[in-house]
């Protein structure tokens, strides 16, 4: 079976040359014949790469442990769910997810034009190729995701406990779909690029897919951020980690993207911008998929040189030079074709955006390559810490959020001060009233900045209730529909525009939870032996009794032993009281190490299992970290009478070991925070992925057939069928 | 003003804005950085009261708790020297004898007194790595 | 060996999908046609929806009555020169005024 998915890797390499070599020469000859070939090809691809990850997944549902790669991130006894997102654990795994997420992108983008860009396709077909040969180059040749072993192994290594989390599985696949579709428009930029068609079809034909990669990525991240907060002992969601700030820096220039396109539509502005800013969101991509998986920032995140960094690097400069050197010698056909009318005006609002979206990705950059920055400039190594980037993104942020709620307000071209004043009077003035109402009664003014962000986000709801309520009533006039329907099918039909303001309210709610839990959360870490009680802002939190399960995993993944608390938690003005069962999951060490047969249980990988109690208005989030020293004795007594005996035996001795724990009920360190709005994050986030999915929605499109009559009526009776 | 020199006028004040915020960052970043250092080199030449970001490996048989302290000690990757180090703070669930860490914090009598919660643990799997626990693919 | 025979039978079932244009000759022009009504279609489709959206803002008075009747009447000329170029490719006289 191995050999069928190798197969189908090589043959899939060979049709991506083909690809190449095909498009380009049917675009140089004008013969159409091979440029359909390519695109075929192209389809070929794709099939071919369904097929090797059919392959490969069912070795890993069947643990055919004769495969290199189940033997390392998987075994007989790994739960199902596991064992099919096993897969892009590993390097190869996700060298070929890469590949086949850019393939099946590329036949669905070459389907959708296969009638039109006639003379760019092609060299946006042989970019899409290449890219895709580089990484099947390096999955047939260099990380085969289908090596077997000479002899099947006994059993496999299972999945590291670390990633048992249904949220970390399903991340990677986000992020990468995230990062190769920004390929695609990246494609067919070169190909306008080379054709010199710079106007603005390319940007049409590739948006869906822009947002499309601009969401998942955005899912990705905030699934990761998901992830630290209910996985890991530290109770944050994001600390500015590099690895992070690889998945961030695409992200925030496709938001500038995704923005300056529309100005080129609208206006033919932009248009170096705009190629430069999908040239830099692809090289990012490329070295946000990089970054994890490198020696490059050597001082955080390197385990020795990986065998992919160089070739990598190659690429990534490759793509660089390549580009730059396009987009230069074309510099001529990428003159604008208008010019800044006003600054009241949403061209200015959009360059603005993307000027501070920009910097927002050069902070980051700038924090995340510091190390090797330091090292060029001083000689010395230096890294800077999460402090340094929120005193800088903080304002950007705020900047940001401002403007998401200017844009809509102003049209094109140019606003008068009436507009204008019509506009923003109300948006205002709720901004306002809640700056005041929130000093008057709450403690927001104690973090400025955050009390900034809670009249912003005001400011922007209102913005967006404004636009779909006068956008409602405008279209009423027009039709004279009621209110309701009315405000349906301006959805419908603006699905665009309306998609957008919805994601700009997620984004909103989201900063809003960031805010607030950032600048007013309460923390403590206490140790607690049964009976006492700590207090975190309003609660007191009483340690009841320990807990201790052996072979009762209740969070499913596996792990032999787990010790945890209960705990009581009450708020002090009265209301609400609720119980907390944090523990952690401990699982068998690989080898008999120093703590001997028994001991062994005992010191392998242990994971933190999270409680906490979810709520719009806070979260109480909790961790324990028991103190095993109680278990010492009873190991060592254990191992000296016990470490011949038979397995079922050895299984009721760590029972009783385990039960020890329970009995003996030792302090523990209880880590709680009570974070306020913190919900409103992942809320937020869900209303974003809302506004995408609105904005994506095809439209219908144009039905009836013309009538031949006068232009202008004919035009008049198009635009009726509104 | 004429629109072009209006406009000319506005891009000069957009990339001034723009080199100042920058120049700023730029600043902020080499006076506030943490400078990374082995374990040899702390224990040769590290400046006292000034904190250092250390990067080794954990000392078999050198973990200690103390009820909420962690006692540890911290080895070059492929040397001998090694440097104790007191922790207190979150304990990253891959931190375990012969990993890698990165821990802040001043050397003061000859041991790291670490910044709470700066303990950041690398996975030993090739490809996953962890901080404060965290995971990445 | 079983490596190679699944990759001469891969090879063969994608080369035989992917020369099915080689051998099937050129229906050019046609296609050529065809291509060029489907770009103008999405073009006029994208003047219409900007005519719309033009309208909206000044209904809902983000823009004033004189700057919209300008724009307005910028983009039904530009919409009217598609619609002409359509009726060209598509071989329709232009109507009688």
């Amino acid at each position: 079976m191995a050999a069928v998915g190798s197969a189908c890797l090589f043959v899939g390499l060979l049709c991506a040359l083909y690809a190449v070599g095909a498009s380009l020469y049917g675009a140089r000859t004008g013969r159409r014949g091979f440029v359909d070939s390519s695109r075929r090809a192209v389809y070929a691809l794709a099939a071919l790469m369904v097929g090797a990850f059919v392959v490969l997944e069912a070795a890993y549902l069947r643990s055919d442990l004769s495969f290199e790669i189940v033997v390392g991130s998987s075994s007989t006894d790994t739960p199902t769910f596991y064992k099919l997102t096993g897969m892009w654990s590993t390097q190869e795994g996700s060298l070929m997810l890469w590949a086949l997420v850019l393939s099946i992108f590329s036949a669905a983008v070459l389907r959708a034009t296969r009638h039109s860009l006639r003379e760019l396709v092609p060299y946006a077909t042989a970019v899409l190729g290449a890219i895709a040969l580089f990484f099947l180059a390096l999955s047939t040749f260099v990380e085969s995701p289908f090596a077997t072993l000479a002899a099947p192994a006994a059993a496999g290594n299972g999945l590291n406990p670390l990633l048992r989390n249904p949220a970390m599985m399903i991340h990677p696949p986000m992020l990468y779909a995230g990062y190769v579709a920004f390929s695609i428009p990246f494609a067919f930029a070169v190909g306008a690029l080379v054709t010199r068609r710079t106007g603005a079809d390319w940007i049409r034909a590739t948006r869906r897919f822009a947002l499309i990669a601009w969401s998942f990525l955005g899912l990705g991240i905030l699934l990761g951020a998901l992830w630290s907060y209910s996985e890991l002992g530290w109770g944050g969601y994001w600390a500015w980690d590099p690895v992070e700030n690889a998945s961030l820096m695409p992200w925030l220039t496709g938001t500038a993207f995704l923005h300056s396109v529309m100005v080129q539509e609208k206006r033919g502005m932009l248009r170096v911008w705009n190629v430069s800013l999908i040239v830099a969101t692809f090289v990012l991509s490329l070295l946000g998929t990089f970054l994890v998986r490198s020696g490059v920032l050597s001082s955080i995140h390197a385990f020795g040189a990986s065998t992919l960094g160089v070739p990598f690097l190659a690429f990534i400069g490759g793509v660089l030079l390549g580009s730059v050197v396009l987009v230069l010698t074309r510099l001529p056909d990428l003159r604008s074709e208008a010019r800044l009318d006003s600054l009241a005006s949403r061209e200015a609002a959009f360059l603005l955006n993307n000027l501070v979206l920009v910097g927002l990705c050069f902070v980051v950059f700038w924090g995340t390559f510091f190390p090797l920055i330091s090292e060029a400039v001083t000689g010395t190594e230096s890294s800077v810490g999460p402090p340094w980037f929120n005193r800088y993104v903080t304002p950007l942020a705020l900047a940001l959020v401002a403007l998401s709620g200017i844009g809509p307000l102003i049209a094109w071209r140019r606003a008068t001060p009436a507009n204008l004043r019509r506009a923003f009077l109300v948006p205002l003035a709720v901004a306002a009233a809640t700056g005041v109402g929130l000093v008057a009664l709450t403690p927001a003014e104690d973090s400025v900045p955050s009390l900034v962000m809670f009249a912003l986000v005001a400011f922007v709801l209102a913005v967006v209730a404004q636009e779909l309520w006068r956008g409602a009533g405008a279209r009423r006039t027009m039709t004279g529909e009621p209110r309701p329907l009315a405000l349906a099918r301006l959805v419908g039909r603006n699905r665009r525009r309306y998609g957008g303001y919805i994601v700009h309210a997620g984004i909103s709610l989201l900063l809003l939870g960031v805010a607030a839990s950032s600048a007013f959360v309460d923390q403590s870490d206490a140790r607690l032996a049964p009976g006492q009680t700590a207090r975190v802002g309003d609660y007191d939190v009483t340690y009841r009794e320990p807990t201790a399960r052996f072979l009762d995993d209740r969070s499913g993944t596996g792990a032999p032993v787990t010790f945890g608390a209960v705990l009581d938690v009450r708020r002090r003005e009265g209301g609400e009281a609720f119980t907390l069962r944090p523990s952690r999951n401990y699982y068998e060490a690989a080898a008999t190490g120093p703590m001997g047969v028994f001991g062994r249980f005992f010191s392998g990988e242990s994971t933190t299992e999270v409680d906490m109690r979810r709520g719009l208005g806070r979260d109480v989030w909790m961790a324990v970290q028991p103190d095993l020293r109680a278990l010492i004795g009873p190991i060592k007594e254990a191992n000296r009478r016990f470490s011949d005996v038979p397995g079922e035996a050895q299984a009721l001795i760590l029972a009783a070991i385990v039960e020890r724990y329970r009995r003996a009920a030792p302090p523990a360190t209880f880590r709680t925070l009570v974070s306020p709005m913190i919900a409103w994050i992942w809320l937020g986030g869900a209303v974003v992925l809302l506004g995408s999915l609105v904005a994506l929605w095809p439209t219908p499109g144009a039905r009836a057939r013309r009538v031949t009559s006068l232009y202008a009526a004919r035009l008049g009776r198009e635009l009726s069928r509104a | 003003m004429a629109p072009a020199r209006k406009r000319k006028l506005r891009a000069i004040v957009l990339l001034t804005v723009a080199l100042l915020l920058a120049g700023a960052l730029v600043y902020t970043s080499f006076s506030g950085a943490t400078e990374a250092a082995t374990p040899f080199q702390l224990v040769s030449s590290a400046d006292p009261g000034r904190s250092y970001q250390l990067t080794g490996k954990v000392v078999e048989g050198s973990v200690e708790r103390e009820g909420d302290r962690l006692r540890f000690a911290v080895r070059d990757r492929a040397g001998r020297t090694s440097i104790p180090v007191v922790y207190e703070g979150v304990v990253p669930d891959p931190f375990r004898e012969g990993r890698e860490v990165i821990v802040d914090g001043p050397v003061v009598g000859g041991t790291l007194v670490a910044e709470r919660d700066s303990l950041v643990t690398k996975c030993p799997s090739k490809f996953t790595e962890k901080k404060k626990g965290e995971q990445s693919s | 060996m079983e490596y190679v025979i699944a990759v001469l039978i891969l090879v063969a079932l994608v080369g035989l999908f992917v020369t099915g244009p080689l051998r099937r000759g050129e229906r050019e022009v046609e296609a050529a046609r065809a291509d060029r009504c489907a770009e103008l279609e999405a073009a006029k489709e994208v003047k219409l929806r900007e005519i719309r959206d033009a309208e909206l803002d000044f209904r809902m008075g983000k823009v004033s009555e004189a700057d919209h009747r300008a724009t307005d009447r910028e983009l039904r000329a530009q919409a009217i020169e598609i619609l002409e170029q359509l009726d060209a490719v598509e071989g329709r006289r232009p109507a009688e005024h």
